[in-house]
């Protein structure tokens, strides 16, 4: 079998064509995949269509975020459940770009986007959800009563490639996360044709990791890098680092 | 099951409460009395993260946060934070024992299947017959919705926390919402800075005033009738 296991950054991501959608994992920093933004960033695909939570945060400095891409003018679409910030007073780096009208954002709740992508992983086209009936979000579009309660059609979402984090992985693309590093991690590898992960710790022989243990099947995963020591790689910074 | 043990001090305890009024904590400390030994309760951003510095006593309550964290204690001080472990807010949160993680599909499956028995979240209006509004502003292009859609519409109860009115003084409390609403005739308890009220369908009933506010004071501050 073809290792799955990358040298660099840059050669994960070195055929990622324009026009692709991608999935961004992440919450918070737990999850997110700042060294392959940062390396999408340098390789420049264009047209994209980036699926995430948020489009990134207002704080600083700035992490590599979906923001990061638009600002490079790579992004065509963003799905995510925030297209504004939570409190009117931040400033979102993406949001000058999407009142210019330079991209298109398509807003989900975020238990939606989820199931969206869960179900594009399962092999399911479509579902109905109580969520967001009565909305402007539902406004023109197909509802059904199921049980007494008016449900929302929402479509599957399926993706060309993933981006997530994980902490540990063995040769075979099995994935262990770590607390809430998690969260759209899972659906979104399963959501995806290819699966790019960057890893925590070094990689571990095939069957070192415990069966029960694993997270994530290697079936969903594709390509693997370990994420380096700072400062050739990025990792998370505490909140008194930040402010430095 | 564990308790409270490692919660942190009772916030009424503290200094610089206001006369009159209450302010944030007390708001969410009122809104976390009604809290059913046993519930499953998600915190929203913002002032509804306060109810969980609230000192609960005997009852056990559990904190579900969407980003897949079910269980989870106090905010950990600078220094002490687990990088990997953060609440909806994006905050370094402690784990708890019984404290669980899952991905986000099974944390809104939860959300979805009406596990969750009470969700509090800010808002910027309630209406009297139970409509909030608190994803857009006027104006806005987008906005931010992350999991109030779906736990609006999905828990057994939904509370909210916000200011009487707004800094330019127009109620928040009103007849209908004229910002675009995040879910229907859902909201049951809304706590403010002037006292905890119920919607009626066609106004707010009082539960309580909060210290120093007078029934009248307050009916002029609300846009839609006040009931005693």
């Amino acid at each position: 079998m073809r290792s799955k296991t990358f040298g660099s950054f840059a050669e994960a991501v070195a055929d990622i064509p324009d026009g692709s959608v991608i999935g961004i994992g992440g919450f918070a920093a737990p999850g997110t995949p700042y060294n392959l933004l940062k390396a999408l960033r340098e390789q420049g695909a264009k047209g994209l269509t980036c699926v995430g939570n948020t489009t990134g945060g207002a704080h600083q400095p700035r992490m590599p975020d979906i923001a990061s891409l638009v600002e490079n003018g790579q992004v065509k679409k963003v799905i995510a459940s925030f297209t504004a910030a939570t409190r009117p007073t931040d400033v979102l780096p993406f949001t000058k770009y999407y009142e210019s009208g330079e991209v298109e954002a398509e807003l989900v709740p975020q238990g939606t986007l989820a199931e969206r992508m869960r179900a594009a992983g399962a092999g399911i086209p479509a579902f109905y959800t109580p969520t967001a009936v009565g909305t402007e979000l539902a406004e023109g579009r197909e509802t059904r009563v199921f049980n007494g309660r008016e449900m929302l059609l929402e479509y599957a979402l399926p993706l060309d490639y993933a981006f997530v984090r994980a902490h540990r992985a063995d040769a075979s693309g099995n994935l262990m996360f770590r607390l809430t590093q998690r969260n759209f991690c899972p659906v979104m590898a399963m959501a995806a044709r290819i699966c790019i992960v960057e890893v925590e710790e070094p990689i571990l022989p095939a069957g070192a990791l415990d069966p029960d243990a694993v997270h994530t099947s290697g079936i969903f995963v594709q390509r693997m890098v370990v994420v380096p020591a700072a400062p050739d790689g990025i990792w998370a910074v505490r909140r008194e680092e930040r402010k430095k | 099951m564990s308790g409270n043990s490692v919660g942190p001090i009772h916030a009424s305890a503290r200094s610089g409460a206001p006369a009159k009024g209450w302010d944030r904590q007390q708001m969410a400390d009122r809104l976390s009395e009604k809290f059913q030994d046993g519930w499953l309760v998600n915190l929203g951003v913002g002032i509804p993260t306060l109810c969980s510095n609230t000192d609960i006593g005997d009852r056990e309550i559990t904190y579900h946060s969407e980003n897949g964290l079910i269980g989870y204690g106090p905010v950990l001080p600078a220094g002490q934070e687990d990088l990997h472990l953060v609440n909806a807010g994006g905050q370094n949160v402690s784990l708890r024992p019984d404290s669980v993680t899952v991905n986000h599909a099974d944390s809104f499956a939860i959300i979805r299947s009406g596990r969750i028995d009470v969700t509090v979240m800010g808002a910027y209006e309630v209406a009297a017959n139970g409509d909030f509004a608190n994803w857009k502003v006027a104006g806005q292009k987008g906005g931010g919705i992350g999991g109030a859609m779906d736990l609006a519409a999905c828990a057994k109860r939904v509370f909210i926390i916000l200011e009487h009115v707004t800094r330019k003084g127009a109620p928040r409390l009103v007849p209908s919402c004229a910002l675009p609403v995040t879910a229907r005739g859902v909201v049951t308890l809304v706590a403010t800075n002037y006292g905890l009220f119920a919607p009626t369908g066609h106004g707010f009933r009082v539960v309580e005033l909060a210290p120093g506010m007078s029934f009248e004071e307050v009916r002029a501050a609300t846009g839609a009738p006040l009931e005693g």
